[in-house]
Order: structure tokens, then C-alpha cells, then sequence
């Protein structure tokens, strides 16, 4: 729960003794609000049953793409058919080598969800093999330049503990 | 196909609505549209509501608002395209009314992004884009997204943060003439420097707000518009393209590939130039979300060359006078952005300012007759060009 919500939940609960109803006063417009008493968690479940291998491969370090049997087409992120030719017959590779950064950013004001961690820099890196992959950049931000050579880590993202891949300056 | 105009609209006083619900909001900018427009509310065969949502309480939008407006039982629909839902809106009314299936449909934007806190909806939208690849691990915000082509363009074409900074500073001038406009405050390039970084290298002031707002726009057929008399803008052009899910996907971080498709498209539909726009258009609105999505608009449309968008800004080009005068309701950036209502708002003051009714400082000369609204959903992700005319020419 935010800041914000916590409050007007403090609000929300005196209005509830004094006039019996969860009404809070917007402080700048002055208006009446209901604060909704039914509140909605979601977390989403996401089939990645065609794209397994990738979660095997990370790992052991490794951050793949698939690529079409067919024609050739490179996928990242994976995709277990060919939106191109029709093909369902991919083969897995790996994005490896040095690449180049396209662009960067630093995230500063923070989604809800994201808000326990301090400001992150995000890229995208053009890889050798010919696919964009954008991630967070590990490193010393400072320093970072669009054009400058970088390459793939697989690490681990704390404090949630699961593998995860960054751009890294070379 | 028959032809297809505009015969009333209206948007809301944007900002913090606290003071209404959303079929209060919504009758605000229907009342004001129906009574320019002179018909009675039967009169309007199908409804077309766009809304992206999540953010407000209410799932079936179009469902509340046309029960609000006293529209049912006639058919409804809710439409999404992100940031250019009211763009996307507009296109299904005109294609309805063009088809022959209704004389007049009612496309209404609309959002109520206050009625969630600020955490939430800067999540809502950064989830606006690929939420698996793009935002469950990297936590990309909305700003975050443009700011990545903000550091490309400025590193390919030397560009300074102070240089976008005049786009805001533009943009809020014109917004303090805009009663209906969430920000009336003039702003300097200093203030505008002053302002926290949101996204490096964006700040506050290179952002538009969250927003709550409304806008309607009624579209007619000829017969309904002859009939009745009405005063028109017809619907000359519109263009459409989508882009990627994954930014990660694209080649080019300098400009919007589906912004450039679709103007592509509007101007060979409404037989303008597409070598000079500019100079076809009496005015144009663009979707400056943020202060960089401004200047790639005026070279995905064609007003400006490759890299030298940014000089229109600092000859104030886009300023009333200029090449052409953009953004004259203040933009996303200060009339604001409740992002389903943003393209009936663009195009509801096209309207006006084609027709001489908004006055004062903000009404440019017409000349030409010809004016055009940039809607782009997402981070390129929809995109919508819309040309209006006062004349009525051929079928779109």
C-alpha cells in the first residue's frame, strides 16, 4: 500500500467513527470522496510452457533467442513460432558476444510495484545476432554512452531472488 | 462510402475532477456537444466510448456513461487504443456513419486516472506496452519508454535538455489561455530545468500530467448534415498504423515508424501533399505527451526534416504566425491528458478553431480550411492521423 492510500485509509476510518460512512475530503478541490472498501490484489499467471527452455538455459547463464527453421527470422523475446513465415519449427540460440547500447534511461519516479528499489537504469543493446534486448544496465552509470560496446549477464534480481539477465558496459 | 462530418463537441474542464463521477463528467462534455450540435438526444444512432481504464472503478464504461447520458438502449461499444483510444473512437464513428449502418454516433472519450493514487497509475501505464518482457522485470514507466528515444535523438543530433524544454514553455503559453486546461501557469526553459528528473533525461516539465476528463464529438452523415443544416468539419483523412509491443523491436529510437504510416495514409486520403503539410494546414494538434514526443511529431508528420524538428521549436515555428501554429489548447502537457478523452479533445478543438469559435488569443487565422490531429497510443504503439476540412471534397 502506498503512502497516499495509507492515509486516506486513516481518514477514511475516523470519517467511518464520526459520520458512519468511509467519506475523505480531497485537501486541494475540497471534495467528497468514497474510499473504496473493497480492495483487489491481482497477480497474474503467465504461460511459459512453449518457451521453457529459456528459463533452463538461464540458468546455466545463458540468454536465448529462437530462430526460425524455416526462414531464419530471429526471436527476442523467444517465441515458439514464426509470426512471419508460419513455421513452428524453431531452433534455440543464444545471445551472446558484444553488442552495442541503442539508448538508456534512468527510472526515477517509480511504479507501484518497483518502489523498493532505488532508481534503475534501463537500455536497450543491439546484439550481434541482429535482435534488440532491453534490460536493466549493471555498471557504472556515469560513464554510459549510446553507442558504447556492452554485453548480456544472467544474475540474480534481489530482494524477489530470481534470475534475471542485465546489459553490462564492457 | 458516403461523407462524413462533425457537427458539435465539446471537452470538459480537465485537471483533478474530485468534483464529479464519471457520468457526471461525461454529461458535461455531452450536454455542451448535443446543444452546439441542435439535436436531441434520440437522435444519435450508436455510441462509441473510449476508455483505457484500470486506474477507475467502473468496468463497463460505456455501459454507465450511456445509461447517464439517457442514451440506451441504442448500441454501445468501448474502445481502446491507449493514449489514442479518442482518435480510435472517432475512426469506428466515422466508418459506421460512412457505411451507411447510422446517421449520427456519438464518440466520447473518457477518464477518471485520479481515482487511483499516483504509484498506481504511473504502474498502469508503464504496464502500457509488452508486461511481460518489458515491464514485469524492468519496471518501465510511461516516461521511462519516451525517454528512451529522447537519449537516442538527443545524442544523434546534439540536442540539449533546455531545447526541449521550449516545447513546454510553448505549450504552457498557450495553455494559460485555456480555460478548460489543467495548467494555466506560463513557464520558463529555467523552470522547466529546475523541475526533478522523472525519467532522465525527461523532468516534470518535459511530462504531461495524470488527468481526469471528457470529450465528445458527433459525427453526421451529409444527408443528416444538409438536413439539418449543421455546421461542419468533415472528416477528410484518417490514417492508422501500430507499431511493436516491444520497444525492443524496433530499429530506430529518433522517431515513431507508425506516427509516419499513418500521416502517410491520412494525406493520400485527404489528397494533401505529403512533401509540404505544413503549408496545406491552417494549424495541427500533436500528441506531446512528452516534450520529445513533440518534436518527433512535426518530423513524422512531415513539417520538419529528419534532426531538425527541434529547430522549429526554437524558431518558434509551431507558435501562432509560425510555419504552422501547433498545439494552441495548450497539448497534453498543459490543457492535460485524461488519455481516452485526448483524441476527441484534439479533434473537438480542431472544430472550433476551423470554425472561428474559440476567439482570444488561442484562435488562428483560417485560410486554408485544413487542419490535422496527431493521436499516438502508447509509445508508438497506436498511431492516428486525422485530417479535417471545411470543405467538404471527396469521400474519405
Amino acid at each position: 500500500m502506498s503512502d497516499e492510500t495509507e492515509k486516506l485509509e486513516e481518514a477514511a476510518e475516523e470519517s467511518k467513527k464520526k459520520l458512519g460512512s468511509p467519506i475523505v475530503t480531497d485537501q486541494k478541490t475540497l471534495s467528497s470522496l468514497w474510499f473504496d472498501q473493497r480492495e483487489l490484489n491481482v497477480r497474474y499467471l503467465v504461460s511459459v510452457e512453449k518457451i521453457k527452455k529459456f528459463y533452463e538455459e538461464i540458468s546455466a547463464g545463458k540468454v536465448m533467442a529462437t530462430k526460425c527453421a524455416k526462414c531464419g527470422e530471429i526471436y527476442f523475446p523467444p517465441q515458439s513460432y514464426c509470426s512471419k513465415c508460419g513455421s513452428d519449427s524453431m531452433d534455440w540460440i543464444e545471445l551472446s558476444g558484444t553488442g552495442e547500447l541503442l539508448t538508456y534511461t534512468v527510472i526515477n519516479v517509480k511504479p507501484q510495484s518497483f518502489s523498493h528499489y532505488p532508481d534503475y537504469v534501463v537500455g536497450i543493446a543491439r546484439m550481434p545476432q541482429g535482435v534488440n534486448v532491453l534490460a536493466w544496465i549493471d555498471g557504472d552509470t556515469g560513464k554510459l554512452k549510446v553507442g558504447m560496446k556492452v554485453r548480456l549477464e544472467v544474475k540474480k534480481r534481489d530482494p524477489e531472488g530470481y534470475l534475471t539477465y542485465w546489459i553490462k558496459p564492457e | 462510402m458516403r461523407r462524413v462530418g462533425i457537427i458539435g463537441a465539446s471537452y470538459t474542464k480537465f485537471g483533478e475532477r474530485f468534483d464529479v463521477n464519471m457520468q457526471e463528467l461525461a454529461w458535461e462534455a455531452f450536454s455542451d456537444a448535443i446543444k452546439e450540435a441542435n439535436i436531441e438526444k434520440d437522435t444519435i444512432d450508436y455510441f462509441v466510448l473510449s476508455n483505457m481504464g484500470g486506474w477507475s472503478s467502473e468496468s463497463l464504461p460505456a455501459v454507465i456513461v450511456s445509461e447517464g447520458l439517457g442514451i440506451n438502449p441504442k448500441g454501445s461499444v468501448r474502445v481502446e487504443a491507449a493514449c489514442a483510444s479518442g482518435s480510435s473512437a472517432v475512426k469506428l464513428a466515422h466508418d459506421i456513419v460512412a457505411s451507411g449502418q447510422a446517421n449520427v454516433v456519438l464518440a466520447l472519450g473518457i477518464e477518471k486516472m485520479r481515482e487511483s493514487p499516483t504509484k498506481t497509475v504511473v504502474e498502469y501505464i508503464g504496464r502500457a506496452g509488452n508486461f511481460m518482457w518489458e515491464f514485469e522485470n524492468f519496471g518501465l514507466t510511461f516516461p521511462g519508454y519516451y525517454a528512451l528515444y529522447a537519449t537516442a535523438y538527443m545524442s544523434k543530433y546534439s540536442v540539449k535538455e533546455e531545447d526541449l524544454c521550449e516545447v513546454a514553455v510553448k505549450n504552457h503559453y498557450y495553455g494559460s489561455f485555456n480555460e478548460k486546461a489543467q495548467f494555466r501557469n506560463k513557464i520558463t526553459v529555467e523552470k522547466c530545468m529546475s523541475s526533478p528528473y522523472v525519467a532522465w533525461p525527461l523532468k516534470l516539465y518535459d511530462c504531461s500530467p495524470i488527468t481526469d476528463g471528457a470529450a465528445a464529438v458527433l459525427i453526421a452523415s451529409e444527408d443528416f448534415i444538409k438536413e439539418h443544416k449543421s455546421e461542419t468539419a468533415w472528416i477528410s483523412g484518417i490514417g492508422y498504423a501500430t507499431g511493436t509491443a516491444n520497444l525492443s523491436k524496433r530499429d530506430d529510437f529518433t522517431g515513431l515508424e507508425a506516427a509516419k504510416r499513418a500521416a502517410l495514409q491520412a494525406y493520400a486520403r485527404a489528397g494533401l501533399d505529403p512533401e509540404k503539410p505544413a503549408s496545406q494546414l491552417d494549424l495541427a494538434e500533436v500528441h506531446d505527451c512528452f516534450t520529445i514526443a513533440e518534436v518527433m511529431a512535426y518530423e513524422d508528420l512531415g513539417f520538419a526534416k529528419k534532426g531538425e524538428g527541434i529547430k522549429l521549436v526554437k524558431e518558434k515555428q509551431t507558435y501562432k504566425g509560425g510555419l504552422i501554429p501547433v498545439n494552441l489548447d495548450g497539448g497534453l502537457k498543459a490543457k492535460g491528458h485524461p488519455i481516452g478523452a485526448t483524441g476527441e479533445s484534439m479533434i473537438a478543438e480542431l472544430y472550433h478553431q476551423l470554425l472561428g469559435k474559440v476567439k482570444g488569443e488561442r484562435q488562428t487565422d483560417i485560410k486554408k480550411g485544413r487542419a490535422l490531429a496527431h493521436n499516438v497510443g502508447g509509445t508508438g504503439h497506436y498511431a492516428y492521423v486525422t485530417v479535417l476540412s471545411l470543405e467538404k471534397g471527396e469521400v474519405a
